[in-house]
Order: structure tokens, then C-alpha cells, then sequence
């Protein structure tokens, strides 16, 4: 196991060490720099900029410059936001993408698993039929419709209720939180939902499940002990990709709910062509997948009992 | 068998249909405290702001966000009244005369740490501005003051700056050139006092955070959440505080969507929202007050003059003109109320003498005419010895307005003339750096005022202005640049101008095409609202709540 961790992270560094290589180099074959604006600079006002943020020296020297400050853990100065370090942009506005987005994946699990496992149990009954439907509109809508119209949901209801039932935008409070989320959580939720049944289905005509009932287990127990571990492991799978997609791509939720999360800086950051938050954003994103996957890869060890079997003969 | 399951199913559905209630009730009760986006008693607004200003460092902040958050945190000399008039502000008289200009200061003026504002918190900070390693965009701007460039290129020290505190509350500006429009200059952000004792003790984090900085202003900056929340409240230190009504301007919202903030103003959130097209029909069919105002700003199809191209062709750029009608494009295409058609350089909102600039030199008008467009074509393609015009790059912005523009002016292209535009969609950046690389044949431009004289527009096609991102080149548009730059005497300087605006529509440098202008709802007690070009906008200075 130590080995397999060992190897996973390795691995996990070298694909950081592209990541970062690739997207530095990308950035600066595009048109344009930081310090291209609507009117024109100065001769000496941009060749005090350039020196100042190191863009008059060749582009290998900047990456090696780049890589050892990447090394000591300085991703350098924002060019649009002046005084703000990248590091401080990730600090402060990481953990409020990770709020929204852990809400998010607790939603689109909790939702998709029992979505899902009602519609096994109901195959092409009716309940079926509407999660189904649900499933395929939660996905082929797009993020920004369906936030546009929770927020005209909100405000009609405010407007019913002549109060603030449910905050329309911002950040701040726990009430806040919850329909950001669950516009940012619905399409996986759809997409566990499908996975979720598929595999319930399976569980449900299998030999294990047979054999379980047929010794008198039911109820509760039979639920989640022998079918639901059994069916989730493809859910669990998922969950890795699904934690980091939810945390760096909520940008359009961001962007709609008026919330201060790094998605927002990580988009806005390109169109502005902002080198060192790209830089920092990407790789920070990058390592974060990493670890997740990893962690999953190891969670997924814990589950599955005959993973756990496997650990226990090497 | 199924119907175990079955219960289970109902026993699952009425756990979530618990959980979901549950949720509701915890959202319910956390639930803000009943925010408003005017609070009479409270004297308070609630707005939405688009983006984060970047700095708020006046010496180098160049965007309008940080334009109207610093009009309301400081004072400079003077200011732009109610009625977007130039008034006093720290400088309590003045006097303007060719060679330079004098400011006596008010004593009761204060920073919010009570310390006194003095001539030399201009002096230190103008000189700040035109450091070489400040490196501020706006630096230009200071260069009809003597010296000002030289300083600012580090080829003179910044104490020849002819900038000098004659006395605490005395300060004179000597000139390079003539500068009749310098007390507007004397308004505008870049030239707002600084206090040296800060900015040396913040260093490079100066204005970083709202403790980072002191206010001379009607308000203080008393909250920063980056990317998320600031508010501003009422300057006690403000030598006019008394007649300052709003006691606190908060923004708890940051976001670029229009339709949020749309939302967040039908559910009565916020005082003020902008309007796009659609948001428009919207606001029109719920019956709220449109209400308007013209940005300053004009947009325009810019030709490239660099070697080889067929745009340096003047009976190209005539048929051209000939072919595209700015009145059909704002009332057809555009379609949004309180954006006008542009026949001249200078938008209508131009000053002139004593009345608006083009009320009296009125622009010579071409209509469009599609017979005489392919008669110039015809011979366009004659000098040229074209047989054929060749597919020519339209370089437009992404925003759904300039590609709808981009694509009406491609279909007038085919259909008219026979030429293939390609329509070259960027972002803003890449578009920025395809401009100056001159990677166009027509560009779709636009340029916004800097300061409030005419010049602002006119020098923008001088041979030697970075600006000029077509190389526009022309002896007599030069000249006529130059004599008004150093001529002090009205008259000549603005028959100068008329000249340059002839000259914009018989040589075709560039082609007009609309003015922009802003809508917006707001709410109806909030009232004294100004909206204007120059001074900050929305500006809340001399705003007030209805009960």
C-alpha cells in the first residue's frame, strides 16, 4: 500500500511539473501580455513594467525563475489586482470555492444515491420514468440557465412572501450557501443518478443479493450493508474527478451568485491574461486533482471488501 | 416481496422529504437580516458592484471602478459639482492664467486621521505619479505641467517638476504648453493628494487593504473584502460633512452579470442595476423608470494605413462611407434606447466654447449612398489595379453587441460592395494586441475621454499618438494638432478643431459609427444620483433617501 501511495504520488509531481510547463509556456505564445491595455503605454512606462515583473528577460529565463519561486512556494504579484500576492488570492478565495463545493458534491451524492437506488428499485415504473427525465434535463441544461433561474425563482418568491425568504446573491451567511450549490451540484447529481442506478440494477439480479435474502437479511440492513456498498463503488470512483470538476468549475455560479470564489479569479485571470495567477491558480488546481485522485485511489481501498482482502495477503 | 420494497421506497421518500424540510428551515432562519437597497433611516444604500477595483492607489488606478470608488474616498483641488460643473474641492479659489496656474488651499480640509490636507500632499503625490518606477499609465495626462515628461522618462529629476507649495495652502503649477482645460485635469483621479508619511510606511502594499490608506474625501473606505464585499461610510473629517446625506454606501455584492443584478434589484437588494437589451424588454414590461446617460464615449471602424493594405486607399474608406449608415445601425441593429449615431470625431457631449462643440461647428454631414459607394469603389479599384478586392479582416470584440455590428456590417460589405469580410472575433486582450500590431483591415474601436477638453478626441489620429493604432498619417491633421497645442487663445484653438473634424470626414482616417449611452434602473427614493462623464460615476456625494 505505502509502495502503491509512493508510486501515485510520483507520478502525481511529474504530471504537476507538465502541468505547469505546458501552461507557461502556452500562456505566453498567446497574443497580448499582462500589460496590454485599451490605451497605449508609454515607451519607458512599460519597460519600467516589464522590468518590474521580469517580462524583459528571455521567456527560458522567466520559466526557470518561475519554476524555483514555484519551488519555494511563491507564485509571485497579480498583475491586475496590484498589491496582492497569488498566494493571498488562493488563501482567501480557495476555501470559499471548497465550501460551495463541498456542499455541492454532499448534495449531488446524497441526491444521486437515493435518486438513483429509488429508480432501480422502481425500473420502468413510474418513479423511474421521473428521474430519468430529471436525469437527462439536470444534464443537458446548462449551468448558467439553471442558475439564471433559480435566481428568478428566488425573487419570484421573495416577491410572494414580500420578505427575504432565500438571499438572491453574495456571500457571507449558511443561507447563502445552499442554492449556489445545489445549481452547481445538479448535473453530477444527474450523472451519479444514472451511475447509481445502473449499477443497483446489477446488485439487484446478482447471486450475493439472491443468496442474502433467501438467508431472511432484509430492511435496512439489506439496503446498506449488502446492496448499496456493493452498488456505490462506481459512484466512489467518480467522486475524485467529481470533487475537483465541482471546486474549480464553478465559475458561472460564482459569476451569478456574486460569490468570491477562485473560479472566478482562475477564469478572469486568463481572459486578463494575468501570467502569475494563471500560473498559481492552474498549478494549485493541478495538484489539487492529483491529490484528490490519489486519495480516492485509496478510499477506494477501503470500501470494497475484496480490495481489502487483496491488501491483507501483500 | 415488492411491496417490502415499496415501503422502503416510501420510508426513503418521506426520510428526504424530512431532510428537505429540515433544509428549509435552516435556510430560512439564516436568512440575512432583511437587507435593503435604501434605508431612509439608516441613510444607507446598497449597491452591486461589477469587478473588484483593481488598486486604489490614485497614482496608478486607471479603470472606472476605481474611478467612482476613489471620487467618493477623496478630494482633489477641484471637483465636479451636482450639476457636473467644475467647483471648488481642497483649492477654495484659483487662478488660471497662460503660463501656469495657482490654488489656495481651504485650512479646514482634513485627512480622516485629522491631520490637515496641504499643498504638499499634491506636490508629493504628483511627483509620485511621474516616477519612472511608478510607472503609471496615466502619467501622460500630467504633461502639459513643465517638465512633466522628462520626468517622467528619467531624464530630469522629479524636484524640476514645475510643481511647487509656495506655502501649506499655497500651490503653483507652472506650464510646458498652453493648457486651457487644466482645472478639469486638476479634478481627475491621478492628480488626488497623497500622503508621503503613508505611502512610506505601507510601501508597496499602500492601498492593498482598507487600513492601508487615509481619505480626505466625503466617505472612508471602512470595509474590503477582496473579490467580495466594501463598503464606504460617511468622512466625520470632511470639511463639507454636513451637507453629505448618505451616511453609508455598502456593496456586498461583486459581480459582472448583468441579470444578477437585474435580480438582486427586482428583489430589492440593491438601489441601482445597468440594463442590457434584454434585461431592457424586461424592465419595460415590469413598468420600472428607465432612466439614461451618455458615457462620452465613441465607437468607430478604425482603417489600417500600414504598407499594402487596401484600407490606406481613400476612395476605398470613401465607398465605405458611402455604404454604411450609422442611424440604421443604432435604430435597427443595435436597437437599445440612448445610444446615438455618430457622424463626428467629437461626440455630441464635447464642450466648445461656450455652447457644446458641435452645436457650433456643426459636422458636415455624407449620406449614405449605395450608387455613389460602388462608384468609388470603382475607382478604388482602379488606383489600386485591382481586378478583384481580395476577403478583408474585420477585427471586432466578443460581446454579443459587437458581433451582431461585426455581422451587419459583413452583410453591407457583400451585398453592396462584393467584398468578403472575415470577421476576426477576439477577446479583449488578443483584440488590444492585434490592434497594435496593426493584424487588421477595419478594426471596431472605440475611445473613451480622458479629461473634459476636446483634445482628448482630436490628438487621437496625430501621427505620433500610440493610440492611433491604424498609423494614420497626415501632415495637416498634425499641424492643426499642433497649433491648438500651443495656442492659449480660444477661438483658434477650437477653428483648429473644426479643422480636424473636416477633416475626419472628407479624408476618412476613421468612420464614426454610435455614441454610447448607459441605461439603468434605479430605486425611486434614492434621488440626487449624478450621473456624468468626468468626476466618478455614479457619484453619491450629493445623493439623498426619500422617506
Amino acid at each position: 500500500m505505502v509502495n502503491f501511495i509512493a508510486r501515485r504520488l510520483l507520478s502525481g509531481l511529474i504530471t504537476i511539473w507538465f502541468i505547469a510547463t505546458a501552461t507557461f509556456f502556452a500562456m505566453h505564445a498567446v497574443p497580448g501580455d499582462p500589460l496590454t491595455q485599451e490605451k497605449a503605454m508609454s515607451p519607458a512606462v512599460r519597460a519600467q513594467l516589464e522590468a518590474r515583473y521580469g517580462l524583459d528577460k528571455p521567456l527560458i529565463e522567466q520559466y526557470q525563475l518561475f519554476m524555483s519561486n514555484m519551488l519555494r512556494g511563491d507564485f509571485g504579484i497579480s498583475f491586475t489586482q496590484e498589491n496582492r500576492s497569488v498566494n493571498d488570492i488562493i488563501r482567501e478565495h480557495f476555501p470559499i470555492s471548497a465550501t460551495l463545493g463541498i456542499a455541492a458534491v454532499l448534495i449531488a451524492l446524497v441526491g444521486g444515491i437515493s435518486a438513483g437506488s429509488a429508480a432501480a428499485y422502481c425500473k420502468n415504473r413510474w418513479p423511474d420514468r421521473v428521474v430519468m427525465i430529471a436525469v437527462i434535463a439536470a444534464i443537458s441544461v446548462p449551468g448558467f440557465v439553471i442558475a439564471g433561474l433559480a435566481q428568478l425563482v428566488i425573487v419570484a418568491l421573495n416577491n410572494a412572501a414580500e420578505t427575504t425568504l432565500l438571499p438572491v446573491a453574495g456571500w457571507g451567511s449558511v443561507s447563502q450557501i445552499w442554492v449556489p450549490a445545489l445549481v452547481l451540484g445538479l448535473g453530477t447529481m444527474a450523472y451519479l443518478s444514472r451511475i447509481m442506478r445502473a449499477s443497483m440494477l446489477e446488485v439487484l439480479s446478482a447471486d450475493f443479493n439472491i443468496a442474502a435474502k433467501a438467508k431472511g437479511v432484509n430492511g435496512w440492513r439489506l439496503f446498506f450493508h449488502h446492496q448499496l456498498r456493493n452498488a456505490v463503488l462506481p459512484v466512489v470512483t467518480e467522486l475524485g474527478p467529481t470533487i475537483a470538476a465541482i471546486t474549480t468549475g464553478g465559475f458561472v455560479v460564482e459569476l451569478i451568485f456574486a460569490i468570491p470564489g477562485l473560479g472566478r479569479y482562475f477564469v478572469q485571470a486568463v481572459q486578463q491574461l494575468d501570467y502569475t495567477v494563471i500560473m498559481g491558480t492552474t498549478v494549485f488546481y493541478g495538484a489539487f486533482l492529483v491529490l484528490v485522485v490519489v486519495l480516492v485511489d485509496i478510499s477506494y481501498g477501503l470500501i470494497d471488501p475484496r480490495i481489502r482482502l487483496h491488501r491483507g495477503r501483500s | 416481496m415488492a411491496k417490502t420494497l415499496l415501503s422502503r421506497f416510501i420510508v426513503l421518500r418521506s426520510l428526504s422529504t424530512q431532510l428537505i424540510a429540515s433544509c428549509l428551515f435552516i435556510l430560512v432562519i439564516s436568512a440575512p437580516a432583511n437587507a435593503q437597497a435604501v434605508d431612509a433611516a439608516q441613510a444607507k444604500v446598497t449597491l452591486a458592484l461589477a469587478t473588484e477595483p483593481p488598486t486604489l492607489n490614485s497614482a496608478v488606478a486607471t479603470d472606472t471602478i476605481a474611478g467612482f470608488i476613489l471620487s467618493h474616498l477623496m478630494e482633489g483641488l477641484l471637483v465636479y459639482d451636482a450639476n457636473g460643473q467644475l467647483a471648488a474641492g481642497v483649492a477654495e479659489r484659483w487662478q488660471l492664467d497662460a503660463d501656469g496656474a495657482s490654488f489656495w488651499l481651504r485650512e479646514s480640509a482634513r485627512w480622516s486621521d485629522g491631520k490637515p490636507v496641504t499643498a504638499h500632499d499634491f506636490v508629493f503625490a504628483w511627483r509620485h505619479a511621474l516616477k519612472p518606477t511608478t510607472a503609471s499609465q496615466y502619467a501622460f495626462i500630467f504633461y502639459p505641467v513643465k517638465n512633466a515628461e522628462a520626468v517622467n522618462n528619467g531624464k530630469l529629476p522629479e524636484s524640476e517638476l514645475g510643481v511647487r507649495a509656495v506655502s501649506d495652502y499655497e500651490l503653483r503649477v507652472e506650464f510646458g504648453q498652453p493648457c486651457p482645460y487644466f482645472l478639469s485635469l486638476a479634478a481627475f483621479m491621478t492628480f488626488l493628494p497623497m500622503r508621503e508619511d503613508v505611502l512610506d510606511h505601507w510601501g508597496s502594499r499602500y492601498a492593498a487593504d482598507s487600513d492601508k490608506l487615509v481619505f480626505n474625501g466625503a466617505f472612508v473606505l471602512e470595509k474590503w473584502i477582496h473579490g467580495a464585499h466594501l463598503r464606504l461610510r460617511k468622512n466625520s473629517q470632511y470639511w463639507q460633512a454636513d451637507s453629505v446625506k448618505i451616511n453609508e454606501i455598502d456593496m456586498p455584492y461583486i459581480t459582472a452579470d448583468p441579470s444578477a443584478q437585474f435580480n438582486l434589484f427586482r428583489d430589492g437588494q440593491i438601489a441601482i442595476a445597468p440594463l442590457d437589451t434584454g434585461l431592457l424588454n424586461e424592465a419595460v414590461e415590469r413598468g420600472f423608470d428607465i432612466e439614461y446617460f451618455h458615457t462620452g464615449s465613441l465607437f468607430f471602424l478604425e482603417f489600417n494605413f500600414r504598407e499594402g493594405r487596401i484600407t490606406a486607399n481613400r476612395s476605398f474608406r470613401k465607398a465605405v462611407q458611402r455604404l454604411i449608415d450609422p442611424d440604421l445601425l443604432v435604430n435597427k441593429i443595435i436597437g437599445l434606447p440612448g445610444i446615438k449615431p455618430a457622424y463626428s470625431l467629437f461626440p455630441v457631449t464635447v464642450k466648445g466654447m461656450k455652447d457644446p462643440f458641435r452645436e457650433e461647428y456643426p459636422v458636415m454631414r455624407v449620406d449614405p449612398d449605395i450608387a455613389a459607394a460602388r462608384e468609388y469603389l470603382a475607382q478604388a479599384k482602379e488606383e489600386l489595379g485591382l481586378d478583384k478586392f481580395p476577403p478583408l479582416v474585420l477585427l471586432a470584440g466578443d460581446s454579443p453587441r459587437a458581433l451582431q455590428e461585426a455581422e451587419y456590417y459583413q452583410y453591407l460589405f457583400k451585398k453592396g460592395l462584393g467584398i468578403e469580410l472575415r470577421i476576426d472575433q477576439q477577446v479583449f486582450k488578443q483584440r488590444i494586441e492585434k490592434m497594435r500590431r496593426g493584424d487588421f483591415d477595419i478594426v471596431a474601436a472605440a475611445w473613451g475621454p480622458d479629461y473634459d477638453d476636446i483634445m482628448t478626441f482630436a490628438d487621437l489620429f496625430a501621427s505620433w499618438n500610440e493610440n492611433n493604432r491604424g498609423r494614420y498619417s497626415n501632415p495637416l491633421y498634425d499641424r492643426w494638432i499642433r497649433l491648438a497645442q500651443h495656442s492659449s487663445d480660444t477661438r483658434t484653438r477650437f477653428n483648429a478643431m473644426a479643422q480636424i473634424q473636416r477633416i475626419v470626414v472628407e479624408d476618412v482616417p476613421i468612420l464614426p459609427t454610435y455614441e454610447n449611452g448607459s441605461l439603468y434602473v434605479q430605486n425611486p427614493r434614492l434621488k440626487g444620483v449624478r450621473r456624468s462623464i468626468f468626476g466618478g460615476d455614479p457619484f453619491f456625494r450629493y445623493a439623498w433617501i426619500e422617506q
